[in-house]
């Protein structure tokens, strides 16, 4: 089965062709079924294939489909790698993405016929990419998907293009994506440089007689291209902004899928990673910084959409602190978890935002869960897996990675938990100022507050079973011995290196797990009522409005980079080029002119003196000949 | 005869052709002293010629012959010249009523 | 017979094309580009040794130099090339009325038999010949139906490509002394540095080099080629930027790193260099250029920089890269081009500033332009990612500098920068809401979208499968490369 993998990327072409050339002649719901029924087919060959995978004995199938680049020693195959990870990533994608494409076709029923056929066909290129990144047997195929889920998040944040603003936030996502593509590339030829090669397999056999300088420079670089996709510190601001995107590309694109692309990608070269301590290291440091900060500045949002944003850049921070600190299977869980219950609380917020025609302001909202049943029920259990409360799955994927990580220093154990506090305060803000408490919209929208339609609440009520119970396929050591499902699957491809995590007595887990969950436990039990009771209403002072003002981040960028560049562009294009070379060019004329109107009046016009200076010329030419020459 | 007595007399001819050039301004006279000027280098022509004839004349009859027929092709370009030229004085002499060249200052402009 | 037809027909057709009616000259040159497109697809089916793709008769015999002509693997990329881009050019602008077109068209084709020829050459004094029959039709079209400030802009163009021809001639026939038997013929010239010293090939190196540079723009040669595709009609800034461009690079490949290996070895660096600040500096100008034309023109500096700097790498997957990204760039830059005249067509302006929101009115213009604009930024699975990706990967790992890593690191920049200029124009042209020029946008002919439509496919089709642009350079690489003492 695994030989016709091919077909997974296929279907979501096919789907992306047609929608995409016939978006004229598609009626809605045509178009929505095309796009839809594409990505079933793909999740139920993705299944076919996992099942394959999950046989005991399985070996790992590279799948060539045609020879791609050749040039010299550069040999790249257009090739797909079917192996555990590539596999649970294909799963993810396809499935998630199928709800999500579900999801929209009553999202998005307000577009004319054109619009809704080219927001599928977008989605459809998106999954294409994405299956791509995961399937590529080689870093080009997986930087091709790369870029190609980068241009199909540009194309849908700007989705509603005639919005300036819409339009400046996915140029930003571009370009900060682009900014780590610059690392990612120069990784890639410093790869080919040392390997020779690009392809995975031999990269890692080859990996260990590189010298440690070399490997952690490639594996920083390749960290650089990560933050930029992943949304990480200093890369992390063009995600919030993203949000422009309709609610459903922000479920997919930018919490589900597309953001842990750089969490994929480290997992797969950490072989190169474990050789290189330093550049684990800065990851984990990194992913540190980035849960606190994220988390920090999502407290203060009121855009339901916003927070949720933050909160996605924040556990984005848990998977790279897992990374860093070589829990690789721990960060991969986390994604899958972080997948289910995030995709889940946008689709959430989209219901919201649909029943409240279009408002995402919480401090207009308030008291919801009567007029919204389901989306509640499914938004409380997903606010339950992210802020990791026993026995949602956020809960085990979280505390895994910071077991491991405190293992490596107990100070990435600190910081994570206090961002795993903060998270559930922010997150248990968000809920009960929606949700709970009295309606504080305006007349009209309490009118028009419904439940969604069917093709909406039912993505969520099977993300929200997941959400609850994905936990239970990477459950710890300490609860039952070889009963993490996950960590055995992944075992064949991310299991062996130098540096495993250390492992900690038993006890001593158990306690790290009572602390966060029992601190987490506590803030929840202050935050609900809290907020049930006074929702915050009223402007932030002092550090709230730093964080509600994303500490100015994007003001530092923009006088430190973007302006002095503008100023650099503008003196080239004054000065330099119009003044200097074209100054040079110019005088070189004006020279001549010059020169020539000097030597005119040599020109009288009279004959005679033209046969003067002719017949001296003759003369000197005869001096010259005669007595000059020896 | 010497052949210093022939390169004197034709560079006398020669140089006083071109003072007359440089020094007159009526354009008749001005053409008589460059006849006289092609007129110096034909007799330089044939002294060369003949003198060459004379020390190489045993080897080869025909040396020195080049000159002799250099100054024939110099005298009937000189005619024609001439004919030409006067036909210009002459167009000058009635659109201007002058024969004077310093009249002629047209390629200042 | 192949290289004969490619510059015969053009040139006879252009000739006759001066004599015709002006309403049948457009149709005439149309079925004349055609006709060249034809031959050059044969050309590519003969078979590598067919004597069909050789001509060589004594020209001027006394000087050693004979009209030989042949086309070999770098000059069939760019002969392809060149008859796939007339056919676009004349059917993009069907519709622009020329003032005598007799004229206008008579003197393309004249261009386009120069182009072939110079791509074609096999004789340094022919090719010199041809680089001159290419320019001065140039000249006359831009001087003649261009815009306000014509005569200034060409007359710069003039006097910058000629003050670079002719120390190219100087160094031409200075290395014609130094060939064995007094021969204009490429093999003769391949075989003339033995007789030099390194010095000699260390200055006669910038004597041809700036001719090159010149055509290409090489910073700081650059300052004719903003003005001229400005001012210049947009059928002739598409031949200026899509194929004359290439001259200069071809022109390196074939005319100067083989001839003076020891030169090209020398001056690498600073040739690099020069280069990479090129292409930041033209990139920071276009962030701030309002016109749509100006801000082609420095892209394209950029672009070309690197594709300058590549061939300096001296190494197989470097200069593969190069063959092939010189196709991708004409094919890409013409479909700007033909963006940019569509939108001055419809709204009489190319200020970005005035524009807006076009993406409402026009999708379909709107969409296959960002496809071109996508491949102008090199995105996978588009042409130029294929041609940056092997250029930049030829610059890494060269052996012929010391200082590779940091050259792809400042080079590398402009991939983020030519994502930040393009992306505002995008946005500021297509994106917004729409404004009084832009509220009765309608979406383009069809011929117009066939044209852009074709443009998209060659992008698309060479981006999945470059596989048979990269074979038809591979042997013509090895054998340049072979030329310059390179063993792997």
């Amino acid at each position: 089965m695994s030989n016709y993998v091919y077909l997974v990327p296929l279907f979501p072409l096919i789907g992306f062709l047609i929608n995409g050339l016939a978006r004229r002649s598609l009626s809605r719901s045509l178009s929505g079924a095309i796009g839809t029924v594409v990505i079933g087919a793909s999740f139920v060959v993705s299944l076919m294939i996992f099942f394959q995978v999950k046989q005991v004995g399985f070996e790992p199938v590279t799948v060539p489909v045609f020879s791609f680049i050749q040039a010299g020693k550069l040999n790249v195959a257009f090739a797909f790698l079917v192996d555990p990870l590539s596999v649970l990533f294909l799963l993810i994608i396809t499935g998630v993405g199928f709800l999500i494409h579900l999801y929209s076709t009553a999202y998005m029923k307000e577009e004319s016929a054109p619009d809704f056929a080219k927001y599928f066909s977008y989605l459809n290129l998106f999954v294409f990419s994405m299956l791509l990144l995961v399937l590529g047997s080689n870093y080009i195929i997986l930087f091709i998907g790369w870029e190609g889920v980068g241009l199909c998040s540009y194309l849908l944040i700007g989705y509603w293009f005639k919005n300036i603003d819409y339009g400046n936030a996915a140029k930003k996502a571009f370009i900060m994506n682009r900014i780590g593509d610059f690392g990612f590339l120069i990784a890639i030829f410093a790869l080919f440089n040392e390997f020779g090669t690009l392809d995975f397999a031999e990269i890692f056999k080859q990996a260990p007689t590189v010298s440690t300088a070399t490997i952690t420079a490639i594996t920083l670089l390749l960290f650089v291209g990560a933050t930029g996709k992943s949304a990480q510190i200093p890369l992390y601001t063009w995600l919030p902004d993203a949000m422009a995107g309709p609610t459903p590309v922000s479920a997919l694109i930018h919490a589900a899928t597309m953001v842990t692309a750089g969490i994929y990608m480290i997992a797969r070269s950490h072989v190169l990673y474990n050789l290189a301590p330093v550049s684990q290291t800065v990851v984990a440091i990194t992913g540190t910084a980035t849960i606190l900060l994220a988390a920090l500045i999502a407290v203060k949002q009121n855009d339901i959409k916003k927070v949720l944003a933050y909160s996605t850049v924040s556990q984005l921070g848990y998977m790279f602190l897992g990374l860093g600190v070589g829990a690789y299977t721990e960060a991969v869980f986390h994604v899958l978890t972080h997948a289910f219950f995030k995709a889940l609380l946008f689709l959430c917020a989209g219901s919201v935002i649909h029943a409240m025609s279009g408002e995402q302001d919480i401090r207009s909202m308030g008291g919801l869960k009567k007029y919204l049943p389901i989306t509640h029920i499914t938004f409380l259990i997903g606010c339950l897996a992210i802020a990791g409360i026993p026995p949602f799955s956020g809960f085990f994927s979280k505390d895994e990675i910071l077991t491991a990580a405190y293992g490596k220093n107990p100070l990435y154990y600190v910081f994570g938990v206090a961002g795993a506090a903060i998270t559930a305060f922010y997150m248990f803000r968000l809920y009960a100022t929606t949700f709970l408490g009295s309606f504080r919209g305006s007349e009209k929208q309490q009118h028009h507050l419904h439940e969604s339609p069917l093709a909406m609440t039912l993505p969520l009520v099977v993300l929200a079973f997941f959400a609850a119970t994905a936990g239970f396929l990477g459950i710890p050591e300490v609860f039952a011995k070889h009963a993490n499902w996950l960590g055995q699957f992944l075992e064949p491809v991310l299991a062996g290196g130098a540096a495993q995590p250390e492992s900690i007595a038993s006890s001593t887990e158990w306690l790290l797990m009572g602390i966060s969950t029992g601190l987490v436990l506590v803030v929840v039990g202050y935050a609900l009522p809290r907020f049930r009771k006074h929702p915050e209403l009223e402007e932030p002072r002092g550090l709230g409005k730093w964080m509600r003002d994303k500490f100015y981040v994007d003001e530092i960028y923009d006088a430190l980079i973007v302006k002095p560049l503008n100023a650099l562009a503008d003196f080239f294009n004054q000065v330099i080029e119009k003044k200097v070379i074209d100054g040079l060019v110019n005088g070189t004329g004006r020279l001549v002119q010059y020169s020539s109107r000097q030597l005119r009046y040599l020109q009288s016009g009279q004959v005679g003196a033209y046969v003067l200076l002719m017949v001296i010329g003759m003369v000197l030419l005869f001096v010259v000949q005669l007595f000059l020459r020896k | 005869m010497p052949i210093d007595n022939y390169i004197f007399l034709s560079l006398a001819l020669f140089c006083i052709g071109i003072a007359g050039v440089l020094t007159r301004r009526n354009a008749i006279i001005i053409f008589m002293c460059i006849e006289l000027m092609l007129n110096a280098v034909n007799l330089l022509l044939i002294a060369f010629s003949k003198m060459h004839h004379a020390t190489a004349g045993a080897v080869n009859p025909d040396a020195g012959i080049n000159g002799q027929i250099f100054v024939f092709f110099i005298m009937v370009v000189a005619a024609a010249e001439v004919s030409v030229g006067l036909a210009i004085i002459a167009m000058m002499y009635r659109n201007t009523h002058s024969v004077d060249i310093n009249f002629l200052n047209r390629l200042k402009h | 017979m192949v290289p004969v037809l490619l510059i015969g027909i053009p040139l006879l057709a252009g000739l006759i094309g001066f004599s015709l009616k002006d309403v049948v000259a457009k149709s005439w040159s149309l079925f004349a580009s055609l006709l060249v497109l034809a031959v050059s697809v044969t050309g590519l089916c003969l078979a590598k040794n067919s004597t069909n793709l050789q001509f060589s008769i004594p020209w001027m015999g006394t000087l050693g130099s004979r009209f030989s002509i042949g086309l070999d693997g770098t000059g069939q990329i760019l002969c392809l090339l060149t008859a796939i881009a007339f056919p676009i050019i004349f059917i993009s602008t069907w519709k622009e009325d020329y003032k005598k077109a007799r004229n206008f068209f008579g003197l393309m084709l004249l261009s386009e038999a120069g182009l072939m020829g110079v791509f074609l050459a096999t004789d340094a004094l022919l090719f010199y010949f041809f680089w001159e029959l290419a320019l001065i039709p140039v000249y006359f079209l831009a001087s003649q139906w261009g815009g306000e400030k014509r005569i200034a802009a060409t007359f710069k163009f003039f006097i910058y490509t000629f003050l670079g021809s002719l120390m190219m001639l100087v160094g031409i026939i200075f290395i014609y002394w130094h060939t064995r038997n007094q021969s204009f013929s490429l093999n003769a010239f391949y075989q003339a540095h033995l007789q030099m010293t390194n010095d000699t090939q260390a200055w006669l190196f910038w004597f041809i080099f700036v001719a090159f540079a010149v055509k290409m723009p090489i910073f700081p040669f650059h300052t004719w080629q903003p003005d001229t595709y400005e001012q210049a009609p947009t059928a002739v800034t598409m031949v200026l930027s899509g194929l004359m461009v290439k001259m200069g690079v071809f022109g390196i490949l074939r005319w100067l790193a083989p001839v003076l290996p020891v030169g090209t070895y020398e001056w690498g660096d600073t040739v690099s260099a020069l280069c990479i600040i090129g292409m930041i500096y033209a990139s920071l100008i276009a962030l701030r250029q309002d016109d749509l034309k100006r801000l082609v023109a420095y892209s394209s500096i950029a672009h070309m920089g690197l594709m300058c700097m590549a061939i300096f790498a001296i190494n197989d997957i470097g200069t593969e890269g190069v063959m092939i990204q010189m196709f991708n760039h004409g094919i890409n830059i013409i479909g700007l081009w033909i963006v940019v005249y569509l939108i001055e067509k419809q709204f009489k302006t190319r200020k970005i500033s005035e524009l807006g929101g076009i993406a409402a009115k026009a999708p379909a213009l709107t969409a296959l332009f960002i496809i071109i604009v996508l491949a102008n930024i090199a995105l996978p699975l588009t042409n130029a990612f294929i041609g940056e990706f092997l250029m930049f990967s030829g610059i890494y790992i060269s052996k012929a500098t010391a200082y590779s890593t940091v050259f792809v690191a400042l080079a590398a920049t402009t991939i983020i920068l030519s994502a930040v200029y393009m992306l505002n124009m995008v946005q500021r042209v297509f994106y917004g809401p729409t404004n009084v020029r832009t509220e009765n946008a309608v979406d383009i002919a069809g011929y117009e979208k066939f044209v852009l439509g074709l443009i998209v496919l060659i992008i698309l089709v060479v981006g999945v499968y470059p596989e048979p642009l990269l074979h038809l350079g591979r042997e013509a690489v090895a054998n340049l490369l072979s030329k310059m003492y390179i063993k792997h």
